[in-house]
């Protein structure tokens, strides 16, 4: 093989930096308005998923105006904030931030005459985010429906969690103890006793997402306990 | 067609396409690009789905090194070869998430994967940098789909077995289960691949009895 100059070899990376940088950028720009419009289009999806009703895409949008009535955002004490889009909270600066300081979004969502309170959630699962939607019945306490997803995790161990057949086992768990304390839900490596109301099975292989879930639901929605409190208070 | 032009589908060519299958098979024989075979196999699907992305990367990145094998200078090669393996696999990873939303999300990790596969590389240094780009088109298929079928048969072993099920559906009828069949959960774990690739060398070897080494004594 022939030699080559260290000049030659500089102007060589130079332009193979610059082509490669080029179509690299012009390719994601072109794209971005499309990925965008499916993240979006996902984002209600999953949320239409907390409450167990499943949408493709194309009629993702129409089912979301068509069930989710309302959303709003609140803070930690449970006042309403206004001029907040509860869609556009990103949810990944604010669980960083102390519970007071939280701007917390609910969605509301409208099945047959049934209310039910959705709150997103995300947390850490062991190698990225994960996150989802949690849906309340108007009891502020029964599961209705949840949805989890994830970025990374680990497909047939960790990604388990976002199979419908591992968010089912939430449905009808409670997040209040019968003393009105805030317990969440565990997610319990080697299975939950049968019929515990405030525990599900964790997924074998996927321990360390697992024990993200538990955290990840027992951190966010523990912000949104006086206002859930509140409203429980309210009710009775 | 002229006697000095080689024509396409040549007995040599076709060699290049049909030899990584078995006799240089990239796993099982040259035992590369383990890593990935042991962590993406756990389901049918995604086995697929990382097989057919592998040789579209390994296909244009062979072409594209060897229409540039004579400028590359040779010191700085490796970085060259990073860099095409790199952007593609970006640039596939950009297309799913437009496209194929659902898709790319069912992939995650793995496309970004792709870039490490130890296979690509080798084949770029090996045969790409000193061959013309269509024998190097083959090669890059040949080998890509040689990873492919192994990681095919071990993710529809783990899945048949770890879970029950194939491509997401139940197989193992549920009367199997209430007379105490279980999953076995240790064919989800990584050491199970090792296992089952282990299992194929084995019964490719028996099969094929020239890949067997003389006996050292």
């Amino acid at each position: 093989m022939k030699q080559f100059s260290n000049t030659y070899i500089f102007i060589f990376s130079l332009l193979m930096v610059v082509t490669v940088a080029t179509i690299l950028s012009v390719v994601a720009m072109q794209l971005q308005p499309m990925q965008k419009k499916n993240i979006e289009t996902n984002k209600k999806q999953n949320i239409l998923l907390s409450l167990n009703i499943e949408s493709n895409k194309d009629n993702a949008l129409d089912q979301y105006d068509k069930y989710i009535t309302d959303s709003y955002v609140i803070n930690s004490e449970g006042e309403r904030l206004e001029g907040v889009d509860a869609f556009s909270v990103d949810l990944s600066k604010e669980i960083v931030k102390p519970f007071e300081e939280r701007r917390l979004p609910i969605y509301v969502g409208t099945v047959g005459d049934s209310t039910q309170y959705i709150i997103p959630i995300r947390g850490k699962g062991l190698w990225g985010p994960i996150w989802g939607y949690i849906a309340l019945k108007s009891d502020y306490n029964t599961i209705y429906g949840t949805n989890f997803s994830h970025d990374s995790e680990t497909p047939g161990l960790g990604a388990e969690i976002a199979t419908r057949q591992f968010q089912k086992q939430f449905i009808g768990k409670k997040i209040f103890n019968e003393e009105d304390e805030f317990v969440s839900v565990d997610v319990v490596k080697g299975g939950a006793p049968s019929g515990a109301p405030h525990a599900v099975d964790g997924v074998s292989g996927g321990t360390i997402t697992s024990k993200g879930v538990d955290s990840m639901l027992e951190d966010v929605i523990g912000a949104y306990v006086p206002y859930l409190k509140e409203m429980r208070n309210k009710k009775s | 067609m002229s006697q000095d032009k080689e024509p396409l589908f040549s007995a040599k060519n076709m060699r290049l396409l049909k030899e990584p299958l078995d006799d240089s098979n990239p796993i099982t024989v040259q035992v590369l690009g383990i890593c990935s075979a042991l962590a993406i196999t756990v389901k049918l699907e995604p086995s697929l789905v990382m097989a057919l992305s592998v040789i579209f990367v390994m296909a244009v990145s062979n072409v594209v090194v060897s229409l540039l094998r004579a400028k590359i200078p040779p010191r700085i090669r490796i970085i060259v070869q990073l860099t095409v393996i790199a952007s593609l696999v970006i640039l596939v990873d950009e297309f799913l998430a437009a496209f194929a939303y659902e898709v790319s999300q069912q992939l995650s990790v793995f496309v970004g994967l792709i870039i490490t596969n130890c296979i690509i590389m080798g084949r770029l240094e090996a045969f790409a940098l000193g061959n013309k780009p269509w024998p190097a088109f083959l090669d890059g298929v040949g080998n890509a789909a040689g990873y492919g079928v192994i990681l095919v048969i071990v993710g529809f072993v783990r899945e048949l077995f770890g879970s029950g099920t194939i491509w997401g559906y139940q197989v193992i009828p549920e009367t199997f289960y209430s007379v105490g069949y279980e999953n076995n959960g240790l064919f989800i774990l990584p050491p199970m691949a090792l296992i089952t690739v282990g299992i194929i060398i084995w019964v490719q070897r028996y099969r094929n009895r020239k890949l067997i080494e003389e006996r050292q004594i």
